[in-house]
């Protein structure tokens, strides 16, 4: 089921939660909704599930438009960050409550609602544990049952909510491994809302990264991290190093030094972008040369800090760890990749 | 005093502690809590025991025993009734609802527990005579509530109604609003929401209630003499009999009545803290 | 947020409404009716009667009776209650949740019971009453019966507020104040007493409330002596029986003065100081 969202924008008491958000979500695909807090990224979800009513814009669902319809008539799955299960009701009676509730015409059967509960057990691998109640289970096992509970009733989408931010570290790379596989085999359109960039790389076919209720980009995981389209993706997606430089004379100034990079047409004052570790050391002066102020080890790498230009600016690369950088020595570099902005772009982004 | 503990290694009775206080304040509560309760309460068994089985089940099927003992607990059965679907109401007004008075609704709710129950007795009797301002309306439909069983009744719903609010309300204040919200989007209705996921949620919370204010009842006097009539084998309530009995210097009697009175109380006590006991081991919260 | 669109979590403005109105229904019917009816009753005859019968002299010594075993009764049942919630919140031994349950015990038992255990224990054909008397001590039909049989009705009170205050609390403060030299009397007044001041109120105006009002436990134990061993709600129900109905709606009014402010204070600390009250203020 394709989901498209168009142009919905959603205000709370007058303060704007969502700007104007437009995304298309393709048929089976696993996307991640990835921001800080307060981006808009639950909202937006929300939003999908029929919880929220969009101020302005709408919602299909495929054709159809689902703006009118209430959550109950959305059919959709939501898995929610703390479970949300019923704790009077057993794991099986949890599972099965999304088909009990239908009306008379459309209920299953009652041993086919408990058949289907028990395949769904068995599929999330909890078999033999039906008849427990949420409190005798740890938090993995809830999201599990969270999980079956949501695909009893054959949802057109699946929405995950923060699905592992209350599990442990351990756990919920195990979580993330296994939704990754719940998702290719069942293959439902599937949402996920995630603060937690390496959550997203690494489960998501696609990232929609948010800040302040607005979309900043979309993109495969590769695109977003390797092109990113805005400070904001650039600060908020990996790490990275950023300098004020000047574009003149079709070349980048630091501190009236030219630093060996094109401008690509642009003019005036602008920040650069670039990756840490996406660096070459070279010899001679076109480069950025700084002086070190602090090196470390960081496991297979060498951070090395350094005071670049006349108002030493202050920028992290990564090195081979056995670079003999001493402190005060002098360095000089190129980014591999790299982008610039604008700095009244910069400003105007970055919160 | 400070170390009662069975030699170096094994069981302990006390956890050490370097906070210092613990014999003097652990004696003097165990001590007073033997002289005002304990010793006074055992008086009471020990008069009873006194009978033997035989003199104790003679006194106990005393025909007017069994009526006002009837009376009691069949009326503070429909109190408690009442006060459970009001009780669960008004808790769920109270905390689900924002209305202008709210607040001053909240704090009348305990109206019961501040105001002197005999206080509540002559007014409550004030209103429901036949010529007080509802007994007045309803007298014309035949209806008549003070000095009667209904009466009863009507100060047993008064004095037990915070019972139920109050333990109801801080257990509804949790429901998560995301557990509604998951069944929702499983396609239930908000009347399937009320009905088949938050109540019974409040199921423990409400049977304490129930309990509570049942036991509360059952043991009230103030408020209920003024208005009940006090009729034997009709409106006379079990409390009263034992003030009956004390006046008639039979104290044999009295004590027969009281420690079958007590031993409901054990009862409902029981009965309370296995509902929260059932509810924590099961559901993981209770009170 | 007007919106026509059923909501997950709420029930329809109409629904609300119509709920609301049976709740307030009720509660106006059930509670405010009769705080009404207790001073329409007591200005029936205007104001003069009311004041008139107000200062009778029963009515001046069930007053002072009443206060007389309040300022016992409650002192006695505070200290009682800090030290319950001390030896039971800063410790930990076994059969704690056993002498928990012990506690709240009065509050399960009926207050005539609560007489009955006195008239038992102190009166005739008891063993410690004639003994008393003989040294020229009563208990039964007097003051001291009053007093105990009110300490028994309101033995929980201080100790069940201020228990799961001080469990919450923990003994991280005092351990603090002690390893800084403070002596354990100078712990608990300068440490623990601050933490615990709005909870012990809290619960000191409840145990007043109950100390002031009690009906039943006293009527039994009092012997209903005018102007001797009548307390303010003992007298009411003489004046009530005697259809002195002014006077004793007079007296009652009184009461549920009382009442009234212990509700407005204790409505107040709920708000002000809700986060330094026991999270469970349900019951009693």
């Amino acid at each position: 089921m394709e989901v498209r969202i168009d142009k919905v924008r959603k205000e709370f008491d007058r303060f704007a939660a969502l700007h104007d958000v437009s995304l298309d979500i393709r048929s089976g695909e696993l996307i991640a909704l990835l921001g800080p807090s307060g981006s808009g990224k639950t909202t937006l979800l929300r939003l999908i599930a029929g919880l929220e009513r969009p101020t302005n814009g709408k919602i299909f669902f495929g054709e159809e438009d689902a703006s009118d319809k209430t959550v109950q008539e959305r059919n959709i799955g939501f898995v929610f960050q703390h479970y949300a299960l019923f704790r009077h009701m057993t794991v099986l009676e949890n599972i099965s409550f999304g088909l009990k509730v239908r009306p008379k015409e459309t209920r299953p059967a009652s041993a086919d609602i408990r058949r289907k509960a028990l395949e769904l057990l068995d599929f999330v691998q909890l078999s033999g544990l039906d008849k427990r109640y949420p409190n005798q289970l740890s938090g993995g096992q809830r999201q599990r049952v969270a999980l079956a509970r949501a695909l009893a009733i054959e949802p057109r989408v699946l929405l995950l909510d923060e699905p592992f931010g209350a599990l442990d570290a351990q756990v919920r790379r195990e979580l993330r491994r296994w939704l990754r596989e719940v998702h290719d085999r069942t293959g439902h359109t599937t949402v996920f809302v995630t603060h937690d960039q390496e959550e997203a790389l690494e489960l998501a076919d696609r990232l929609c990264v948010m800040s302040q209720g607005r979309i900043e980009q979309v993109g495969t995981p590769d695109e977003v991290y390797d092109r990113p389209t805005s400070p904001f993706v650039f600060n908020f997606i990996g790490e990275s190093s950023e300098l004020a430089v000047t574009a003149e004379n079709k070349e980048l100034w630091i501190g009236g030094r030219a630093i060996g990079l094109p401008s690509d047409g642009f003019e005036g004052q602008g920040r650069l972008f670039f990756r840490p570790h996406d660096v070459d050391l070279v010899e001679g002066d076109a480069a950025l040369a700084g002086v070190v102020i602090s090196s470390r080890r960081v496991g297979g790498t060498r951070r090395v800090e350094l005071a670049i230009g006349g108002d030493a600016q202050k920028i992290e690369i990564d090195l081979p760890f056995d670079h003999p950088a001493g402190e005060r020595s002098r360095l000089a570099f190129r980014p591999k990749r790299w982008r610039l902005f604008p700095t009244a772009e910069v400003h105007q982004k970055v919160p | 005093m400070a170390h009662v503990t069975t030699g170096s290694s094994g069981w302990r009775w006390r956890q050490p502690s370097v906070i210092p206080g613990f014999g003097m304040t652990f004696g003097f509560t165990l001590v007073y809590f033997s002289l005002i309760v304990l010793i006074p309460l055992a008086a009471l068994v020990v008069r009873s025991a006194g009978l033997g089985l035989d003199g104790f089940l003679r006194y106990a099927s005393d025909a007017r025993v069994i009526g006002a003992l009837r009376v009691s607990f069949v009326t503070a059965l429909i109190a408690a009734s009442v006060n459970v679907v009001f009780g669960t109401l008004i808790a769920w007004v109270l905390v689900r609802y924002r209305f202008p008075g709210r607040r001053l609704f909240d704090a009348i709710v305990d109206l019961p527990f501040a105001l002197p129950t005999a206080v509540a007795g002559i007014a409550l009797t004030a209103i429901y005579a036949p010529n007080g301002s509802i007994g007045a309306l309803l007298a014309p439909l035949g209806i008549r509530v003070a000095y009667t069983p209904l009466g009863i009744v009507v100060a047993m719903i008064f004095i037990g109604l915070p019972f139920v609010v109050r333990t109801v309300q801080p257990i509804l204040d949790e429901v998560n609003k995301e557990v509604e919200e998951a069944a929702a989007t499983l396609g239930a209705n908000r009347f399937q929401i009320v009905w088949r996921v938050i109540l019974p949620g409040l199921t423990p919370a409400i049977l304490t209630g129930f309990a509570l204010a049942f036991a509360r009842a059952v043991g009230e006097y103030g408020s209920i003499i003024f208005i009940a009539g006090n009729i034997p084998f009709v409106s006379e309530i079990a409390p009263l009999l034992i003030v009956i009995r004390l006046e008639e210097f039979n104290y044999v009697g009295a004590a027969v009545i009281g420690t079958l009175m007590l031993g409901i109380a054990f009862m409902m006590l029981l009965v309370i803290n296995l509902i929260q006991a059932w509810s924590r081991k099961r559901f993981g919260y209770g009170q | 947020m007007a919106n026509r669109y059923p909501s997950a979590t709420s029930e329809s403005r109409p629904v609300q409404w119509l709920l609301i109105a049976i709740c307030l229904a009720f509660m106006a019917l059930f509670l405010v009716l009769p705080l009404y009816a207790v001073f329409s009753e007591a200005l029936r005859q205007g104001l003069g009667a009311f004041f008139s019968s107000l200062q009778s002299p029963d009515a001046q010594s069930a007053i002072r009776l009443t206060l007389t075993v309040a300022v016992i009764a409650v002192p006695l049942n505070v200290v009682f209650g800090i030290c319950a919630a001390w030896a039971i919140a800063k410790y930990e031994f076994k059969g704690k949740a056993l002498l928990i349950t012990l506690i709240d015990l009065p509050f399960s038992i009926s207050p005539v019971i609560a007489g009955l255990v006195y008239v038992l224990l102190f009166g005739a054909g008891s063993f410690l009453g004639p003994w008393l008397k003989s040294y020229g001590i009563e208990v039964l039909f007097a003051v001291p019966g009053i007093v105990l049989a009110t300490i028994f009705v309101t033995f929980p009170f201080v100790a069940r507020e201020l228990i799961p205050l001080m469990q919450d609390q923990g003994t991280g403060d005092e351990e603090a104040a002690l390893s800084l030299g403070a002596s354990g009397w100078q712990t608990f007044m300068r440490v623990t007493l601050p933490n615990i001041r709005w909870g012990l109120l809290y619960g000191v105006l409840l145990c007043n409330a109950r100390a002031m009002g009690e009906f039943g436990a006293v009527a039994v134990v009092s012997g209903k002596i005018r102007g001797q061993t009548t307390t303010m709600p003992l007298q009411v129900e003489m004046l009530y029986n005697e259809y002195n109905a002014t006077a004793a709606f007079a007296l009652a009014s009184l009461l549920a003065l009382l009442a009234l402010v212990t509700l407005v204070l204790k409505s107040l600390l709920e708000w002000r100081f809700s986060d330094e009250l026991a999270a469970t203020n349900g019951g009693h």
